[in-house]
């Protein structure tokens, strides 16, 4: 399996709260994993440091192989990083098809165009129809995205996710505010689309359902620091994890 | 985008107007064309300013500033090369590349600090208007520019010095501007302005990269203000500092609410009623700043769509402006 | 060198009046997130006002400046409770847009009620004077400026550490819905709280005029400086306030000196030079 994503030693403080103390992780291609750990363990403060929302304090992280502990956050997204948001975070003046084809485009180098009708990006808007229908929103084409569902709108966020066809894709607590059924689909499409094997997905999760019926890895964070990784099983009979949850049911 | 009665009636009744745009020498005097001039320069600089406040989410109040040196780069070389061709490429051409130097330090910052700082520099532009008594002739400004003719190297010089032919220059010039806008707007290049507008940290992990993007938006802005301000001079063959001030940075902005920062056309509705509004108060009092400053509070705090968004369908045309602030950072898990 | 010491001096009186201007749109910001783009035409009413009640009418001058900082305050609870309120929650571009649209509406309304520009009132007789300072006569009220703003510096800083209306400013400035949440009226902190900046402002206005031209316009260049005194600073910070601005008077009196046709352009390069070397401000945490 090749390394995908490397941090080394990174450190992140804001004041005088240390939110990430030292973390050596590294995600290999193929390979869904998990990241858990109580709230404040540094979760989404990790997918920010590696995604580059945020920069650390200190220690780099690379990407197959690259340092890219100073590059911008669309230079990452360009070399295949993506990710979506736990607090939902799409374009609502938009329609859905345009949420997703802005990334495709992006993709493809083509949003600098200025005079070419949008309509002419044939490609791209095939592209962009197919991961709708992917997940299930081709109805809703040309439906404003602010005026969809809160679960239709989590279809949209993963949509946008994975459009430009990412080689690593962050999901932040895909299943938040979810209803069960509306878990259910996302849950289904986030394991049919890293079953096809083009993008390793990495959630974020606080749903232990979700996160031991999808991750074929778990990462456990807390306090700032890796805690435990391993596979689910091994995860589930550690003592050191199942104390920082505090009797949690596995 | 869509092909359907409501897309072609609006098309017919905007050829209609052209027409009539092109007819109206023969129909009207002097004081309407010179009116309609104005209307067209309006436009333009308001089209400008709705690419960046409507379609890009940037808020704009020193667009005078380009504005001005639009016009004051234009006057200066027709005083000393009587070429309309070269006054208004000039202009434009300074104009952009105001806007290119002034958005490198104005777009890197939240907007609230970037309509802190389009304010500011609008100003400073006008401060040196004021003050460069050498260059820009101070506060008696310049005067004596001529509405020189049409010169275009190898294709012939044509004579402007009529408000008819002047008046055609301008509907030309103005009605490509508008065209080159319509097809910037519903182009990939639009569509990433929007969504830049709409949620910043979502362009930014799509690939984009939103300060070059911005940067692109505040220029091309400060090219269609400069254009607006260099089609000025020839017209009132004088330029004053007050093209710089901010009450001037405020007609694109009135214009724009009132026509409805929602549609393309907005900006071009609003410049209308704003000349047709203004004409009516300045026959009753000089004191137009105060009912400037009263309509724009009034829209604000009530009537945010203007008057395109109640004929046009929303949704196809484009920018909506309703939603909160920036997302806070999200919360560390 | 005494020059420029002098200079100096001069600098530092004119950083003062930034510093009060300055400080009301810094609190405002830090508690309503509102930047407030007409708060040097409240700068401009505060004189106006204090003028008229000084120079046209010939009450004490304490007291003309008192009626103006009540007068400017009132202003203020107006223009939050019954404008600004109304547009809370919605894009901040809204906010920016109503409070220019009050620049323009207050700077035809002084033309209109007070005409044009006026001759320079007299200084209050126990404020006149000069004092030798580095070999030259430097007015006394100049001085008298200098120790109001240090005043309101120290001032300030006992308002919002101590005492009980300071202190429950500061929580609501943090986090608005904590403070509802434990019963702090918020929409009336927020209203108290722009009349304060406001009654500020007004203070710059009203001090000023026995030694500056009270004329239509002269809001604007104080909220230009301001604006520049911010972003050098950082927004909402009051310390970097205090520091920006005696920056910018400072220099703002030495660019008189060495380059007078362009002294606001000289401050304009400094603030580009900030925001090309720390975009976040000075001061910014």
């Amino acid at each position: 399996m090749t390394e995908l994503l490397k941090t080394q030693g990174i450190r992140k403080h804001f004041g005088s709260f240390v939110a990430i103390d030292g973390v050596d992780l590294t995600l290999p291609g193929g390979r869904l994993t998990a990241i858990i750990g109580p709230n404040g363990a540094g979760k989404t403060t990790l997918i920010n440091l590696a995604t580059g929302a945020l920069a650390p304090d200190s220690g780099a992280i690379y990407f197959k192989g690259e340092a890219i502990t100073h590059l911008a956050t669309h230079q990452r997204v360009r070399k295949g990083l993506s990710r979506s948001f736990q607090i939902m975070n799409i374009f609502p003046h938009l329609s859905v098809l345009q949420n997703v084809l802005l990334p495709i485009l992006s993709r493809r180098g083509r949003t600098l165009v200025p005079f070419s009708r949008l309509e002419r990006e044939h490609e791209a808007v095939t592209e962009a129809e197919r991961i709708l229908s992917e997940i299930g929103l081709g109805g809703a084409r040309d439906a404003p995205a602010g005026a969809l569902s809160h679960g239709d709108q989590r279809l949209l966020e993963l949509g946008i996710a994975i459009a430009p066809s990412p080689v690593l894709c962050f999901l932040d607590e895909p299943s938040a505010g979810l209803t069960p059924v509306e878990r259910a689909t996302v849950m289904e499409l986030a394991r049919r689309l890293s079953q096809r094997g083009t993008t390793t997905f990495v959630i974020v999760e606080h749903d232990m359902d979700v996160v031991f019926s999808l991750a074929e890895w778990i990462v456990v964070m807390n306090r700032g620091q890796l805690l435990a990784e391993g596979p689910p099983a091994e995860i589930r009979g550690n003592r050191e994890v199942r104390e920082v949850y505090l009797g949690e049911e596995f | 985008m869509m092909a359907g009665r409501p897309a072609s009636r609006l098309s017919l009744l905007v050829g209609l107007l052209v027409v009539v745009l092109f007819l109206l020498p023969l129909l009207a005097g002097r004081y309407p064309l010179y009116l309609a001039i104005q209307i067209l320069i309006l436009s333009v600089f308001s089209l400008g300013f709705n690419l960046l406040f409507g379609y890009t989410g940037l808020l704009s109040f020193g667009q005078a500033g380009f504005f001005a040196v639009g016009a004051y780069g234009c006057a200066k070389i027709l005083l000393a090369v009587p070429n309309l061709f070269l006054g208004l490429a000039g202009g434009v051409i300074v104009a952009g590349a105001a806007a290119l130097l002034l958005g490198i330090l104005s777009v890197r910052h939240t907007r609230i600090y970037f309509s802190m700082l389009t304010l500011a520099f609008g100003m400073m532009i006008f401060s040196i208007a004021w003050k460069w008594r050498d260059f820009t002739g101070g506060d008696d400004g310049l005067v004596g520019i001529p509405r020189a003719p049409l010169t275009i190297p190898g294709l012939g010089s044509l004579s402007v010095a009529t408000m008819e032919r002047y008046y055609y220059v301008v509907l030309i010039v103005s009605l490509l501007a508008i065209l080159a806008m319509y097809r910037l707007v519903r182009s990939p290049l639009g569509l990433t302005l929007q969504a830049i507008r709409d949620s910043e940290s979502r362009a930014e992990f799509a690939g984009v990269p939103v300060r070059s993007y911005r940067l692109a938006a505040f220029t091309i802005a400060g090219l269609y203000a400069g254009l607006a301000g260099a089609l000025l001079p020839p017209l009132e063959n004088t330029v004053t500092p007050p093209v710089a001030h901010w009450s001037t940075s405020a007609e694109p902005v009135l214009a724009t609410l009132m026509g409805g920062i929602h549609t393309f056309g907005g900006p071009i509705v609003g410049a209308f009623l704003f000349f047709m509004i203004k004409d009516i108060i300045v026959r009753f009092t000089e004191y137009w700043l105060i009912w400037l400053g009263a309509i724009v509070v009034v829209l604000t705090l009530g009537f945010r769509g203007g008057v395109a968004s109640i004929f046009a369908n929303r949704f196809l045309s484009g920018p909506v402006i309703t939603r909160q602030s920036e997302p806070a950072p999200p919360p560390a898990t | 060198m005494d020059n420029i010491a002098f200079q100096g001096l001069i600098g530092l009186s004119l950083a003062m009046y930034l510093w009060l201007i300055s400080a009301g749109l810094t609190i405002i910001f830090g508690v309503l997130r509102i930047v407030n783009f007409a708060h040097g035409s409240l700068f401009m009413m505060g004189a106006y006002l204090a003028f008229t009640f000084y120079g046209l009418l010939g009450l004490p001058f304490w007291l003309a400046v008192l009626l103006s900082l009540l007068g400017v305050g009132l202003l203020g609870f107006v223009m939050e409770r019954f404008f600004l309120r109304k547009i809370y929650g919605i894009d901040e571009a809204y906010q920016l847009l109503l409070t220019f649209g009050f620049i323009l509406i207050l700077d035809d309304a002084v033309k209109i009620i007070w005409g044009g520009v006026f001759k320079i009132p007299p200084i209050p007789a126990f404020l006149d004077g000069a004092w030798r300072m580095f070999g030259r006569p430097f007015p006394v009220y100049n001085l008298f400026i200098i120790a109001v703003g240090i005043l309101v510096a120290l001032g300030l800083w006992v308002l919002f550490e101590k005492t009980w209306w300071g202190r429950l400013v500061g929580a609501t400035a943090s986090d608005r819905e904590m403070a509802s949440a434990i019963g702090v009226n918020v929409p009336w902190v927020f209203s108290s709280v722009f009349a304060f900046g406001a009654m500020l402002a007004a203070l710059g206005g009203a001090l000023g005029i026995p030694v500056r031209v009270v004329a239509p316009g002269i809001g604007a260049a104080m909220i230009i400086q301001a604006f520049i005194i911010t972003v050098i600073g950082g927004l909402g910070n009051l310390k970097g306030a205090f520091v920006s601005s005696l920056i910018v008077g400072i220099f703002s009196a030495y660019g008189t000196l060495f380059f007078p046709v362009f002294e606001l352009f000289f401050i304009f390069v400094i603030m580009a030079v900030v925001l090309l070397v720390r975009p976040q401000g000075l001061f910014a945490r």
